[in-house]
C-alpha cells in the first residue's frame, strides 16, 4: 500500500505576541495528520486558522515547539529544504515574492543552485522544465513583468525542476484570476496523475479544496474534521459547498425532487440532463 | 457624477525603454450613480484607466469629460486635471501599504485636513467612518502598524472616504483577502455606494465579483475598451469573454455546461446559484 | 527617478556590448585610473578622443550618454569653480581677496571637469551594455581571489544581485505611494526646506514599512528555496571567454600603462 509521505504528530506553535498587537496570532496545538504518497490532500481554513504556521512549520522555516514531522518516515531537520534527494517544495500566496531570479530561467535555476546540483544536470533540468510548461519563449523574461498565471507556473516549474516528493502550495493559488485557477488546477491534476506527485494545497477556497482527494479542515489553530469533500460538505452543512453541491442543495430548498446525498458538480449536470423530467419534454415537444 | 471618455490614448515611458502599459482609444461611458465595473486580462490597461482620470498619467489623445468640467489632451491644462481630482477618491491596491501617521485618526484626517476641513470637524467625522467601515473606535488612538492588515485596510479606506468624494474608484480592493474578507469588503462598499449614491468604478480580476455587485460592465483587452454594457448584457456571451482572455462567473459556467449538454437555452442569464436554479424549474428540466 | 541613466540597461549587439563583462569591468577600472591620473592638459586629448570613440563603438546615441551627465552638472560646476578660484599658481589674471584666477587654477579646473566628466561618461558606458545580474556576477568574479583573505565576498555578491532585484520593484512600490498621498492632496516636494523633508514623511514611512515586509518574505522565499548562508552553490549563469575579450583588455592595459608613463 502507499506509504504515507508525511506525517505530522502532535505539532504545536506558539507566536510571541507583542504587547501592542491588535492582530490575531497563529497558534497551532495538537495538529496530526498524513498524507499518502500521490494524494492530492487539501487544508481548509480561514484567515488565522494557523494553516499558514503550519505552512511554515512543514517548510522548515519554524522550529516546531512540541510534536514531529517525518518525511518519509524520517525527522524532518531545520536543513531539509536543502536536500537534494527528497526535498519538498513550496510555492507561496504571493507570486512577487517566491521570484527571485531576474529571468525565468534564472529563477528555476536558483532553487538547483542551493542545492549545489552540477551544471550539466541543472541546464538539463531547466530546459526539461521550461519545454514541459511551455515556458520556453518567456525564459529571458522578467518574472515580475508576466502576468500572474504565468509566474506561479514559473513558479510550479521551478519547484518541479527539483524533483521533490512532495509540493506544498501555500495559497498559491488565491492570487490568480478564474482562468489561470482552473488550468493551474488541471495541470496539477495532470501531475498527480503522471507522476504519482504528492501535493498538499493550502487554502481557504472551497472550489480548489474540492479537487482533491481528502480534505482537512482547521479552525483557531487545530484541525477539526477530515475526509473526502463528500464526506466534509455532507456533514459541515454551515460550510459553503462547491458550485454543484450549492445548486443542488438550493434545488432541494425549492422543494424539488432532488437526490439527498452530496454531490460533485459533474454528476449534478449529468442528473440534471438526464432526469425523466427532460426526456418527457423531448418526447412531447 | 457622469465621466466621459472619447478616444482617450495615454503611454509612459521609463528612461529610453517604453513601458508597456498603454491606452489606446478608449471610449468609455460611466453612468453618475452607477456602480461599474472594469474588467480584462492583467496589463490589458484598467489600472491605467484609472490613472488617466485621476491625472496621474497625463493622456496624449482624447478628452475626458468629468461632471462638466473638461480635460482636452490637444489642450492641456494640468489645472483642469486637478480639479478633477478633488472630486475623486482612489483606493489603490493594497492600500494599507500607504499608511504613515502616528495613530489611526491621524491618518484618516490626513486627506480631509489637506482640502481644508478643520482639525475637529475632521475628527469627528473620522469617528463616525470609523464606526461605518467596521473599526473599533477605540483603535482611532492606536498606531495603524499594529493593526492586523484587515483593518489596516479599512483605515486606508476610511481615510479616502473622508475627503468626500464625488467618484469613488477602487483597484482590486478586495485583494489578497480570504473569501469573508472579501464579502466584508465589497458590502462595504457596496453599502456606502447605495447610501450616498455615489458613483462607483470597481476594478477587479474576479468576474465573480463584478458580476455580483456592478450595475454596468466596461470588459478592456491591449488597452482599449471591447465592450461596455449591462451586467447580464455583457455575460450573455462567454464565447466572446473568452476571446478577451476573461472567464466568465463560476455560476454562468456551470449554466454553460448545462445548456450544451442538455442542448437548451435557459430563459435567462443567470449569475446566481438562485437565479440558475429558478431558471432550470422554469424550463422544466427539474 | 527616471532621468537616472546609471543603472539602467540598454540591449545592443555592438562589439562592446559582447565583451565578456568581466573584461569589461576590468578595462573599464583600468581606464578610469588612466583618467583619474592624467596631469597634462595635452594628454587629456588622448582620453577626449578615446572616450568618443567607446560611445561610438557602443552603437548608443552620443546624446544618451550626455544626458546621463546632466544630472551631476551643478556638483561639476560647483567643483571646478573651487578649483578656479582657490588654487593659485603661475600667472595670476584676476585676484580679489581669497580668489584667485590663475593659469594653474585654471588647469586645475580643467582636469577636474576632465576626469569627472570621463568617468561619468566611461561608467554609464559600462552600465548600458552590460546586464545588471552580470556586472555583479563579473563583481564578483573578480574579486573572488580576496575569499582567500577571508572577506565576506560571497555575502557580498549575493547582496549585490539581491538589491538589484529589489530595485524595480523598490521604484514601483514608491511610485505607488507617493500617487496615493498626493491623490489624499499632500504637497510632496513643494515649499521651504523644512516642508519639504516633512513632506516626504508619508511616502518614506510607508516605503520603510513595506521594505521591512518585503524583506521578510523574502527571506522566507529564500530559506524555502533552499538558501543558506555560507553553503556551496553552483552556479547556472555563465561567462564564456573568447579571444576579443583579451584583446581588448590587453590593448587597454596598454594603454593606461604608455599613459602613466609618459
Amino acid at each position: 500500500m502507499a506509504e504515507p509521505v508525511l506525517e505530522v504528530k502532535g505539532l504545536s506553535f506558539r507566536y510571541i505576541q507583542h504587547h501592542d498587537q491588535q492582530g490575531d496570532s497563529e497558534a497551532i496545538s495538537n495538529v496530526s495528520l498524513r498524507i499518502l504518497r500521490g494524494e492530492w490532500v487539501a487544508l481548509l481554513g480561514r484567515n488565522g486558522s494557523g494553516k499558514s504556521t503550519l505552512a511554515k512549520l512543514l517548510a522548515g522555516i519554524l522550529s516546531p515547539h512540541g510534536g514531529e514531522i517525518l518525511l518519509h518516515g524520517e525527522p524532518l531537520d531545520m536543513d531539509h529544504s536543502r536536500r537534494s534527494d527528497l526535498p519538498i517544495g513550496i510555492i507561496t500566496h504571493h507570486p512577487d515574492d517566491h521570484m527571485i531570479g531576474t529571468t525565468v530561467q534564472d529563477d528555476i535555476a536558483f532553487g538547483l543552485e542551493n542545492r549545489n546540483i552540477p551544471y550539466d544536470e541543472m541546464k538539463h533540468r531547466v530546459e526539461e522544465v521550461l519545454e514541459r510548461f511551455k515556458l520556453s519563449p518567456y525564459r529571458h523574461h522578467d518574472p515580475s513583468r508576466l502576468s500572474s498565471g504565468l509566474k506561479q507556473l514559473a513558479a510550479i516549474a521551478g519547484v518541479l525542476a527539483l524533483k521533490p516528493s512532495l509540493i506544498i502550495l501555500d495559497e498559491a493559488l488565491t492570487m490568480l484570476d478564474t482562468r489561470s485557477k482552473l488550468e493551474m488546477i488541471d495541470t496539477l491534476r495532470q501531475l498527480q496523475v503522471s507522476e504519482a506527485i504528492t501535493i498538499l494545497s493550502i487554502t481557504h477556497d472551497m472550489n480548489e479544496a474540492a479537487a482533491a482527494d481528502r480534505l482537512f479542515i482547521m479552525e483557531s489553530g487545530t484541525i477539526t474534521a477530515s475526509g473526502t469533500p463528500d464526506a466534509i460538505f455532507k456533514l459541515y452543512q454551515e460550510l459553503e459547498p462547491p458550485l454543484g453541491e450549492s445548486l443542488r442543495r438550493c434545488l432541494l430548498h425549492k422543494g424539488r425532487k432532488v437526490p439527498s446525498k452530496y454531490m460533485t458538480e459533474e454528476e449534478v449536470v449529468d442528473w440534471l440532463c438526464t432526469s425523466p423530467s427532460k426526456t418527457l419534454r423531448q418526447i412531447t415537444s | 457624477m457622469h465621466i466621459t471618455l472619447e478616444d482617450v490614448a495615454a503611454d509612459y515611458k521609463l528612461g529610453p525603454i517604453r513601458h508597456a502599459d498603454v491606452l489606446v482609444h478608449v471610449q468609455a461611458v460611466f453612468r453618475d450613480k452607477a456602480l461599474t465595473a472594469v474588467i480584462g486580462h492583467t496589463g490589458s490597461g484598467k489600472t491605467s484607466l484609472l490613472k488617466v482620470l485621476t491625472g496621474l498619467i497625463t493622456p496624449t489623445q482624447g478628452r475626458i469629460r468629468v461632471g462638466d468640467i473638461m480635460v482636452d489632451a490637444q489642450d492641456y491644462s494640468a489645472s483642469h486635471h486637478k480639479a478633477i481630482r478633488k472630486k475623486m477618491g482612489l483606493v489603490f491596491q493594497y492600500p494599507e501599504t500607504q499608511l504613515f501617521a502616528e495613530t489611526v485618526e491621524k491618518d484618516i484626517i490626513f486627506g480631509p485636513m489637506n482640502l481644508g476641513v478643520p482639525e475637529q470637524e475632521a475628527k469627528e467625522q473620522a469617528r463616525e467612518l470609523a464606526i461605518k467601515v467596521g473599526l473599533d473606535p477605540k483603535l482611532l488612538a492606536a498606531s495603524p502598524f499594529s493593526l492586523s492588515n484587515g483593518q489596516r485596510r479599512r483605515v486606508a479606506i476610511a481615510g479616502i472616504l473622508a475627503m468626500k468624494p464625488d467618484i469613488l474608484m477602487l483597484d482590486e480592493p478586495a485583494a489578497g483577502l480570504d473569501p469573508a474578507g472579501r464579502k466584508d469588503i465589497l458590502s462595504l462598499i457596496m453599502n456606502w455606494h447605495r447610501e450616498h449614491q455615489l458613483t462607483t468604478i470597481l476594478v477587479t480580476q474576479d468576474i465573480d465579483e463584478a458580476a455580483c455587485y456592478a450595475d454596468e460592465m466596461i470588459v478592456m483587452s491591449e488597452g482599449t475598451v471591447v465592450m461596455q454594457a449591462d451586467t447580464r448584457e455583457v455575460l450573455s456571451d462567454p464565447e466572446l469573454l473568452r476571446a478577451y482572455n476573461l472567464e466568465s462567473p463560476r455560476v454562468r459556467v456551470l449554466q454553460e455546461k448545462i445548456e450544451y449538454r442538455a442542448g437548451i437555452k435557459l430563459p435567462r442569464v443567470c449569475i446566481t446559484i438562485e437565479e440558475l436554479a429558478s431558471a432550470l424549474i422554469e424550463a422544466g428540466l427539474v | 527617478m527616471n532621468k537616472l541613466l546609471l543603472g539602467r540597461y540598454i540591449p545592443g549587439t555592438s562589439w562592446i556590448h559582447d565583451i565578456d563583462p568581466r573584461a569589461k569591468l576590468a578595462s573599464g577600472v583600468s581606464l578610469i585610473v588612466a583618467i583619474l591620473s592624467v596631469g597634462h592638459v595635452y594628454t587629456t586629448a588622448v582620453l577626449w578622443i578615446m572616450t568618443y570613440l567607446i560611445m561610438r563603438l557602443t552603437g548608443i546615441r552620443v546624446r544618451t550618454y550626455i544626458r546621463g551627465v546632466k544630472p551631476l552638472i551643478w556638483i561639476i560646476v560647483f567643483t571646478v569653480v573651487l578649483q578656479i578660484f582657490f588654487t593659485a599658481g603661475g600667472t595670476i589674471y584676476w585676484a580679489w581677496g581669497p580668489l584667485t584666477v590663475s593659469q594653474f587654477g585654471l588647469q586645475q579646473g580643467y582636469l577636474v571637469f576632465t576626469r569627472f566628466v570621463l568617468v561619468i561618461l566611461l561608467s554609464t558606458v559600462i552600465t548600458l551594455t552590460t546586464r545588471p545580474t552580470d556586472l555583479s556576477d563579473a563583481l564578483y568574479d573578480l574579486l573572488r581571489p580576496l575569499r582567500l583573505l577571508r572577506l565576506p565576498i560571497d555575502e557580498f555578491a549575493f547582496m549585490l544581485s539581491i538589491s538589484l532585484r529589489l530595485i524595480p520593484d523598490l521604484l514601483d512600490e514608491a511610485q505607488r505611494i507617493l500617487d496615493a498621498q498626493r491623490l489624499r492632496g499632500a504637497d510632496i516636494g513643494e515649499g521651504s526646506l523644512l516642508r519639504q523633508m516633512r513632506s516626504l514623511i508619508p511616502v518614506v514611512l510607508p516605503l520603510f514599512q513595506s521594505s521591512l515586509n518585503r524583506a521578510d518574505r523574502l527571506a522566507y522565499a529564500l530559506e524555502v528555496r533552499g538558501f543558506r548562508q555560507g553553503i556551496r552553490r553552483s552556479r547556472f549563469r555563465r561567462f564564456r571567454w573568447q579571444w576579443k575579450d583579451t584583446i581588448t583588455l590587453s590593448l587597454v592595459v596598454l594603454f593606461t600603462l604608455g599613459l602613466l608613463l609618459w
